[in-house]
């Protein structure tokens, strides 16, 4: 750089004498400080997403035979309560004729269960509102009533009452055979 | 704090510190000269009894931190293990408990000055605005707190309040399974939930000072909302308030004592001794005291998104406040309508309150009406709350910058001074104006 400022002629370079070429510093280094930031900030906010242990979620199996009609057996799967529920032909009845009603989250109770088995009803056990755990039973509807906020749910686990937005939920399961099924 | 500072270095120790770092004189000018307003009364002790509640939160947090297992499967036990076999450890647990709810007590105590004497008007927004931020962070160490025990009420009020967020559209999902760390709370949750609440504190006691510091500048408010004119208005800090404050706290530690030794758990919940299980929600589950106005706000609205908007509205709208009181007059003392709807408001929050520990559909009085309107009962607390909700942000909305337009003040003293000197028995020339009226 030395030889660059030999003589008595003005130095072209001189600081303020080329005001784009100093912008073009302030704003390259501003750019690469401002990128630094955001790249170290996303590992420490997507650290608190779920840890690879966590995501490799196991899959359940459960004997349908331990659960008496109109009982209500209530499994852990993925650290939420899950509803396995033996319907009576009364409360399938109820449902079936309420899929013409004025519902929040419209679907029928065909959508509900596997085809021919309407006797068994699989739902995540939470209540769409806030995520209590809906009681087996209650409501106007006698299906479920979620004791923290007063939503009733029908015999097909379908809002009709009170605040919470959405039908309980129905996971991905299947019949192994004719009394193992698989959720997940 | 700025300014003339009356400090003189007494010993060539403090000489030799005062040029280097002048603590000591920061000190004594903000916590023994500090001028203040010669007439304040008890209403301006809880800033001092709010000082000594974060220290004493502080101090017992870091000691139970000493014995507490963030983990899903001992936090509980060792919970018990605090209470039962630390030396102490019960005292010290029901000392923090029972500290957050007096925390709470006073900040709503000082927060009710502030609506009744206009302390949040100009110049002194900023100061108000980090007072709601303190607030804020209040709510949310309390909160995180009451979860770290681990029992059935921690474990669904994580749930529940939790799940609020969940009511965002599109965003709703990811953001809860991020703060879950996981498709439910568990232990992920416990784990960060604890770092936070170790972590919060500090914030709020940073938060504190810039809330300190921000007094010091316009200086204190007082009953009568006018502006110190001269320094007969003021008294130094030390000894006038430090032993008035003093013994305010003194008073406030009998009621705090009386809980932490006589009644421990009342404040509490007899649910929170379960051990937490996912699979079963309490049947009746309620947030501490100190939430309830806000869970009633949330219950009173049918509709998910719309009760969680609501909610997180009536702790939003303390933050424009400043801007929404239209009235020049600071003190209700010279407000008449104002003060009525104050008390309005008071009742209505205390309903809210009230509101939050029932159930919503159950009726407030004898049997359920039979008259349903909407969707519930009129006869319910779910209307009750309705009703308390309306009023609530009517207040804020629409009754204080009408009010400031319409109502007409009584007349406002020239000075602090004023009032006091002017008052007839003590000046026997009573025939200046003084429309003034005391009581």
């Amino acid at each position: 750089m030395a030889d660059t400022v030999v003589g008595a002629t003005p130095d072209p370079h001189a600081p303020g004498d080329d005001p784009s070429r100093r912008d073009f510093i302030h704003i390259a280094a501003g750019a690469a400080a401002a990128g630094a930031v955001v790249g170290l900030a996303w590992p420490l906010i997507d650290q608190m997403n779920p840890a690879g242990d966590t995501l490799a979620l196991a899959s359940i199996e459960f004997d349908l035979s331990k659960v008496a009609e109109g009982q209500q057996v209530v499994l852990k799967w993925r650290g939420k309560p899950l509803f396995v529920r033996k319907r009576t032909p009364v409360e399938i009845a109820a449902a079936v004729k309420d899929d013409h009603a004025q519902l929040r989250d419209p679907a029928t109770d065909e959508s509900r269960h596997k085809a021919g088995k309407p006797e068994w009803l699989v739902l995540v056990g939470t209540c769409t509102h806030l995520g209590c755990v809906p009681t087996f039973g209650g409501g106007d509807y006698g299906g479920w009533f979620c004791p923290c906020h007063g939503s009733h749910y029908d015999t097909s686990g379908r809002i009709r009452k009170g605040p919470a937005p959405k039908n309980l939920v129905v996971p991905d399961w299947a019949f192994l055979s004719d009394t193992q099924i698989k959720i997940g | 704090m700025s300014g003339h500072s009356s400090y003189e270095p007494k010993t060539g120790i403090e000489r030799w510190l005062d040029s280097r770092l002048p603590i000591v004189r920061f000190a004594f000018d903000t916590a023994l000269d500090f001028p203040t307003p010669k007439n304040l009364n008890y209403w301006w002790t809880f800033g001092g009894i709010l000082a000594l509640m974060l220290a004493i939160q502080l101090v017992t947090g870091i000691v139970l931190a000493m014995h507490y297992v963030p983990h899903v499967d001992h936090a509980f036990a060792s919970v018990e293990r605090i209470m039962r076999d630390v030396n102490y450890g019960w005292l010290i647990r029901y000392m923090h408990a029972n500290g957050a709810s007096m925390f709470f007590l006073a900040v709503y105590l000082h927060i009710i000055r502030n609506l009744y004497y206009g302390s949040y008007k100009a110049p002194r927004e900023v100061l108000w605005i980090l007072g709601c931020l303190i607030y804020l962070a209040m709510m949310a160490t309390a909160f995180i707190g009451y979860v770290l025990p681990w029992g059935q009420m921690s474990f669904h009020g994580a749930v529940v309040i939790t799940n609020l967020f969940g009511a965002l559209p599109i965003i709703g999902e990811p953001i809860t399974t991020w703060l879950w760390g996981g498709f439910a709370v568990d232990n992920p949750t416990l784990n960060r939930f604890f770092s936070l609440h170790y972590l919060l504190p500090f914030v709020i006691a940073g938060l504190v000072i810039l809330h300190i510091w921000a007094l010091h500048v316009p200086g204190n408010n007082n009953p009568t909302g006018v502006n110190v004119k001269s320094t007969s208005d003021t008294v130094p800090f030390h000894p006038y308030y430090t032993v008035k404050d003093g013994f305010a706290i003194a008073v406030f530690l009998l009621l705090y004592a009386s809980f932490v030794f006589y009644n421990p758990n009342v404040l509490g919940h007899a649910d929170n001794y379960v051990p937490a299980n996912p699979l079963v929600t309490p049947s009746h589950i309620v947030p501490e005291w100190y939430f309830l106005p806000f869970y009633a706000i949330l219950r009173a609205v049918p509709d998910k998104l719309g009760g969680v908007l609501l909610m997180f509205g009536a702790i939003a709208t303390l933050f424009v406040l400043p801007w929404l009181d239209t009235s020049k007059v600071r003190s209700m003392r010279y407000r008449p309508q104002a003060k009525l709807y104050f008390w309005i408001f008071i009742l209505a929050a205390l309903v809210l309150g009230f509101c939050g520990a029932k159930l919503p559909d159950d009726p407030v009085i004898g049997s359920p009406s039979g008259l349903m309107l909407l969707d519930a009962d009129i006869n319910s607390f779910v209307w009750l709350s309705r009703l308390a909700t309306l009023y609530f942000f009517a207040y804020f909305w629409v009754i204080l910058p009408v009010l400031g337009l319409t109502e007409t003040p009584l007349p406002v003293p020239e000075s602090i001074s004023e009032p006091v000197l002017s008052h007839p028995a003590s000046t026997p020339a009573g025939g200046v104006a003084s429309p003034e009226k005391r009581g």
